[in-house]
Parts: structure tokens; C-alpha cells; sequence
């Protein structure tokens, strides 16, 4: 079945090949050969596969995106002015602009990053750090492998290459933006940062289109965080209501790496993300996620953790907040291998449902082989609680307004874990632009 | 200030309150003892317009206006005060917020403007100082994380703050210690006004050593069995509640 809709993107393919960016790396030709015979074989992931079974993308197979030329003009960069783009900038960063999967210099900003410190486009990194590359693209992605992944290896046009050396500590955070301006176009960024040990980075991953435009993005993000390395990895997904969004991020953690990431999955009428962390010797992460669903919304998260090695900790929380039809997925999983001795791990995931059509399915899996661990989970479906409610009326509060404060607080919660004030102040205009209440005020949250 | 008239309440099918008649006017401190399962937090929650209570029978008219047809919130704008006996957590709303919220509803409700920032500033301050907490408090989530002791304080610091006419305190001093239970009834007293009244729903009679109230009044089975003075309260710490329950079996 999926086997004949991907031949099609694979017919498409050999019309590309020859524009896609590091045509003189005969590993890189490897590896795209090699996901696309994956990829013609398999298709895109379907619900017969565990990690996919309550998300259906076929609708992904059955509509034939583009790739954007990198060679075309891009024909509608006029409306990515420079106001729109503010929209979604952030203040004091750095910041990369990929537009329909290609790197954008002239809406780059890369002024005073240090000079040991490499930021720019993949297609750039593949000319001028090609043996680094070789060693870092598609290993974080070794053992989770699906069709997206293939995809996105044999498809990518472009995306983010970041690399801070050893000791380095970046004081402003990157920002990188994927932009989609166009309609029927997809956009297939791999995306590889590399922060070496002892270093410290923030990075913000924002994903946007331009009005109900319908196209397709496909990000994998590749990281890897050195020993006693400290890395904030941000994800802030609005993309156009009527786009569809994968966005894979695999983290490996060397011994003693911390490393925290945020979700915020607001936009997409249908958007699957993957967090999937490697963690090494008393390497600690953080995952923290939100997702946002009003009308037909579906936004699925799949997070997996891997304890490979003693005393390292996770812990995770993901909150979803579902209205109207939405339907929101959490899938975690917790796996502790035989070795990870004193392995401590939390996993909790909150669905609240606003209307009884919305629909949380969320699946929290643990699988531990070792013997000496603390590992916990909790999982709650429900609505706003009628003793909260009561509470605040009878602190003067009518009743719509405690139900939409209750609301807002349920998500600042997770809004107030960012760090970085002008992220926070653009997340929390996310979170109030989709829950439209009269009478929701800011001051709230 | 409180008219309670033959009030008679259902959860469900089962009577709770059998005929409660009570008139409290301004100033006046009441106190409602009971053994448990009287209906005492009953009567605290009717008053404040909790869901989940029928009225049978009987009237309640606060200022002259029928309580049982407000909203909670529209009570709690006229001036009613619930101290809660288990106060709610409300993760993600800051204490601060819910202070202000609170205060300009009732304002608005009185056809004044919002209240100036530095002048509420100050009036918090002032009041948290009273009741001894520390001002971190105002700028967590609302009693999330805070023992018994202190979330019974935060109920009376909101209620130092919202100034209401008629308090009502279900059951403040179980799970305070003596020292909590200082602090809380000093600032109790603090509010005391000929212009504001109190009705304290109570199981245990150490809280009126401290908050000293006009009258007290023995809830039994849905009934006011026993009226008195502040003597009555003493008797019965003295000789339990059986006496008037069986009291209340002859008649």
C-alpha cells in the first residue's frame, strides 16, 4: 500500500538528486542511497508499527509535496518581510534563517559569535566541515530508525550545523527558524549540533509558515552533547494550521552531560514530534513538553529515553491541553539496560481535555533489565478540577473565568520553565493566540 | 446581617440540615460546635454556594437579599468569606494574582476602579506581616506545597486583604498547632469590627480560648440543639456532646 505512494516521491527523487548538497562526499552519496532504498522499500511510518499506531500520515504519501530548488529565485520570499519574520525572531540570539529548507544569509544574524564557534548551513558545513560531518550525520539516529528518518537522509536540502568547541560557553542562546513561505512545497532540514565537552549551549529550534498554507516539514535534528557538556534545546512548533510537521531531535549524552529540552507543539493540522535521548554515564536530561490542540489538531510526541549506563537521571514531563476535536498522543518510553545501575528516572504526562471531543491517547512505557533503579510514572486524562473552580469563585471569580485560569495555568507551567525571557514572553503569546477566551488576560500567567 | 430561617438541606435524597434557624448581626462572633457529622460544615458550605446541597425548606437573607440564589462568586462580592477547613492548591496561579483578582472583582462590584499597584502593594505587606509569613508565599502558587498550617493562614490572609462582612471559618483551627493557632486567631481578632460578623465552624473548643465569641450555638443532627453564651462552649469541652444528643433523642 504505502509501497506505491512512495514511489512516487521516489520517481520525484532522481529529478532532485543532483541538487541536493554534498554531491562530491562519496559517504554522504552512501548514506542517501542507502535511505533511499529504505525509504522505496518501507514508505513513511504507518499505524501498524507500535511507535506509530495512533498516528496515521498517509495523508503525507497521498499528497506529493516538492522539494523548493535551491537554484529557483524563491518566488515568494516577498512576503517574508522583515516585520513578519520579528513575528518569530528573538531578541539577543544568534539566529539562522532556513526559508523553505534552504539557508537564508541575508536574514542570518551571526554577529560576534566567537570565532572557535561554527554556526551555519548544512549545505555550507558539508563544503567546509565535511570530516566532522562524516563522523556526527545519522549517528544519533542509528538505532531509530523509521521512514521519516530515511526521508529526511535521502531528501534534506539544507538545515543547521552547529559546533562549540570544548570549554566554550555561548552566551547568547541561537536561535534557528524554519520558515515555510510556500504551499504543496516541503521542507527537509537535518540539522547536526555538536557541543563539545565542558561546553554550554542554548539553542531554539521555531518552526513557522506563512497563513494556512498546506506543505510538509521534515526536521531532523542530530545532537550530541560532550562530557560535563550543558546544553538547553528548545523546540517551539507553530507551524501554519493546515501544515504537516515531523520533527525528529536524537540526543546523545556523553558521561556527565546535562541536557534539557523543551517542546512546545502548538501548531500543524498534523504534527508528530521524536525526542529520543542516549543518556551515558550520570548524564542527566530534562524533557519538557507542551502541546496545544484546538479544532482537528493532531499532535503526537514520542519521547524515549535510554539509560545505557549507571547513575545517570531523566526526568520528563509533558502536559497536553486539548480542545474542540484535537487529539493529542504521548508516547514515552523509559528503557534501563542491565548496566544502568542506579538509574533514576521520572516520566508524567497530564492531558487536559476541554471539550469532550477532544481525545488524549498517551502511553507511558518502562522497561528496565537493571535491578538497583528508581524509576517512576504517572499519567492523568481529565478535565478541570470542580473543587479548583469552586475555590476561585469563592474567591470572587466567576466561574468562566476561574475555568479559563485554570486553563492558562495548567499550561503556564510548563511556559515557566524557559529560561530565556524573550522565548518565554513569545511562547506565553503563543499559548494566549490559541486559546482566544474572552477575557484571558496576561496577567495571569 | 444573617437571617437564617427554618433552613432545611438535602444531599441527594438525605436530610442534612432539619430546620436551622440563626440570626447573626453585625459584629457578632458566632460559633457553630458539633460532633461530627452534625452538618456543621454543611451550613458553612451552603452559605458559601457550594454545589452538590438542596435547600428544602427554609431561607437564608444576607443584608436584607436571598443568599441561596447568588452565585458563589456574586456571595463572595457582597462580602461573604469562606476560610476553607481543606484549601485548595492551585498550581500555576500565583497568590499575588488571585489577591488582585479577588480584590478588583469586588471593587468592580462596587462600582470602584481597579485598585492602584503600589497601594495594594503596601495593604499585602502590611497584612502578611500580621500574620507572620513570609512574603515568598505571595508569589507562589496558591497554597501549593504549604503544610496545614500555613494554608490556613493564607485562607485568613485573604481574608485580612478582601475585608468581607460576614466570615465564615469551617473548622480553622483543626490541624494548626498551638503557635499557628496564635497567629491565625490574632489575626482574626485583628478583623474584628462592630460592622463585620463571624461564624466559626468548629469541633473543638481551644480555638474559642483564643477568637472569643458571642454565642455558641450545639449543632446535632441537622438541629441548633443548644443556644448560649461563651460559657456553653466551656460546659462542653467539659461533658462532650452526648448529653445533648440524647437531650435532643428525649424531646
Amino acid at each position: 500500500m504505502s509501497t506505491f505512494s512512495a514511489s512516487r516521491y521516489t520517481t520525484e527523487y532522481q529529478a532532485i538528486a543532483a541538487t541536493l548538497p554534498g554531491q562530491a562526499l562519496v559517504w554522504l552519496k552512501e548514506l542517501r542511497a542507502d535511505a533511499l532504498e529504505k525509504f522505496s522499500a518501507h514508505g513513511f511510518p504507518s499505524p501498524r508499527e507500535e511507535e506509530w499506531r495512533y498516528t496515521n500520515v498517509s495523508v503525507i504519501e497521498k499528497k506529493l509535496f516538492a522539494t523548493v530548488s535551491r537554484e529557483t529565485p524563491l518566488p515568494k520570499l516577498q512576503v517574508v518581510d522583515a516585520e513578519w519574520l520579528k513575528s518569530f525572531q528573538l531578541e539577543d540570539t544568534w539566529s539562522v534563517v532556513l526559508i523553505d529548507g534552504h539557508f537564508s544569509a541575508e536574514f542570518s544574524d551571526l554577529d560576534g559569535l566567537p570565532e572557535t564557534v561554527s554556526v551555519m548551513g548544512m549545505a555550507d558545513a558539508l563544503t567546509k566541515q565535511p570530516e566532522l560531518l562524516e563522523t556526527y550525520l545519522g549517528r544519533a539516529v542509528n538505532n531509530t530508525e523509521h521512514g521519516f528518518i530515511a526521508f529526511n537522509t535521502a531528501w534534506f536540502t539544507d538545515g543547521l550545523f552547529v559546533h562549540v568547541p570544548a570549554k566554550q560557553v555561548l552566551e547568547k542562546p541561537i536561535q534557528v527558524l524554519h520558515i515555510v513561505t510556500q504551499s504543496d512545497v516541503m521542507a527537509i532540514t537535518r540539522n547536526v549540533i555538536i557541543i563539545d565537552d565542558m561546553a554550554e549551549a542554548r539553542i531554539i529550534e521555531s518552526f513557522a509558515g506563512v497563513g494556512d498554507n498546506n506543505y510538509l516539514t521534515a526536521a531532523v535534528t542530530e545532537v550530541f552533547v560532550g562530557r560535563n557538556a550543558d546544553h538547553s534545546l528548545y523546540k517551539m512548533q507553530s507551524e501554519s494550521e493546515k501544515a504537516y510537521h515531523f520533527g525528529g531531535i536524537y540526543i546523545k549524552q556523553a558521561q556527565d552531560a546535562r541536557f534539557t529540552h523543551h517542546n512546545f507543539a502548538f501548531g500543524g493540522l498534523l504534527a508528530r514530534s521524536d525526542i529520543h535521548v542516549d543518556l551515558d554515564q550520570a548524564s542527566e536530561c530534562e524533557l519538557n513538553g507542551l502541546y496545544l490542540g484546538v479544532n482537528r489538531q493532531h499532535i503526537d510526541n514520542h519521547t524515549r529515553i535510554y539509560h545505557l549506563k549507571p547513575h545517570a537521571s531523566s526526568r520528563e514531563i509533558y502536559k497536553g491541553v486539548l480542545g474542540d476535536r484535537a487529539r493529542g498522543v504521548f508516547q514515552g518510553r523509559v528503557i534501563v539496560a542491565e548496566d544502568a545501575q542506579k538509574t533514576d528516572s521520572q516520566m508524567n504526562n497530564r492531558n487536559l481535555l476541554l471539550s469532550n471531543e477532544a481525545e488524549a491517547d498517551t502511553k507511558p512505557q518502562l522497561e528496565i533489565y537493571a535491578d538497583d533503579v528508581k524509576c517512576g510514572h504517572g499519567v492523568t486524562v481529565g478535565q478541570l478540577d470542580e473543587k479548583s473552580i469552586f475555590y476561585l469563585q469563592s474567591r470572587c471569580i466567576d466561574e468562566e473565568t476561574a475555568r479559563n485560569m485554570l486553563t492558562f495555568a495548567f499550561a503556564n507551567e510548563m511556559v515557566d520553565k524557559i529560561k530565556i525571557k524573550s522565548l518565554h514572553d513569545k511562547v506565553l503569546e503563543q499559548v494566549l493566540v490559541r486559546f482566544p477566551q474572552e477575557g484571558v488576560e496576561k496577567s495571569w500567567l | 446581617m444573617l437571617t437564617i430561617k427554618n433552613l432545611h438541606v438535602n444531599v441527594g435524597d438525605k436530610p442534612i440540615l432539619k430546620g436551622i434557624n440563626l440570626q447573626i448581626n453585625p459584629g457578632e462572633i458566632h460559633a457553630i460546635m458539633g460532633p461530627n457529622g452534625s452538618g456543621k460544615s454543611t451550613l458553612a458550605h451552603i452559605l458559601s454556594g457550594k454545589s452538590g446541597y438542596t435547600v428544602t425548606a427554609g431561607s437564608v437573607a444576607y443584608n436584607n437579599k436571598d443568599l441561596i440564589d447568588m452565585a458563589p462568586e456574586i456571595r463572595a462580592r457582597e462580602g461573604v468569606f469562606l476560610a476553607f477547613q481543606y484549601p485548595v492548591e492551585i498550581p500555576g496561579v500565583s497568590n499575588i494574582y488571585l489577591l488582585k483578582a479577588a480584590l478588583n472583582a469586588i471593587r468592580k462590584h462596587q462600582g470602584l476602579s481597579e485598585v492602584d499597584a503600589m497601594d495594594f502593594l503596601t495593604l499585602v505587606k502590611g497584612k502578611v506581616r500580621l500574620l507572620e509569613m513570609d512574603e515568598k508565599f505571595l508569589y507562589r502558587a496558591v497554597n501549593e506545597g504549604f503544610s496545614g498550617g500555613e494554608k490556613k493562614r493564607n485562607e485568613i490572609l485573604q481574608m485580612a486583604i478582601l475585608e468581607p462582612r460576614l466570615c465564615i471559618l469551617d473548622e480553622t483551627d483543626s490541624g494548626l498547632d498551638i503557635d499557628a493557632l496564635k497567629i491565625v486567631s490574632e489575626g482574626v481578632n485583628s478583623l474584628r469590627s462592630p460592622d463585620r460578623s463571624f461564624v466559626m465552624v468548629t469541633h473543638y473548643q481551644r480555638l474559642l480560648d483564643y477568637i472569643k465569641p458571642d454565642f455558641v450555638h450545639v449543632l446535632a443532627n441537622g438541629q441548633i440543639v443548644k443556644s448560649g453564651g461563651p460559657e456553653l462552649a466551656l460546659e462542653l469541652e467539659e461533658k462532650g456532646y452526648s448529653w445533648l444528643e440524647s437531650d435532643q433523642v428525649a424531646a
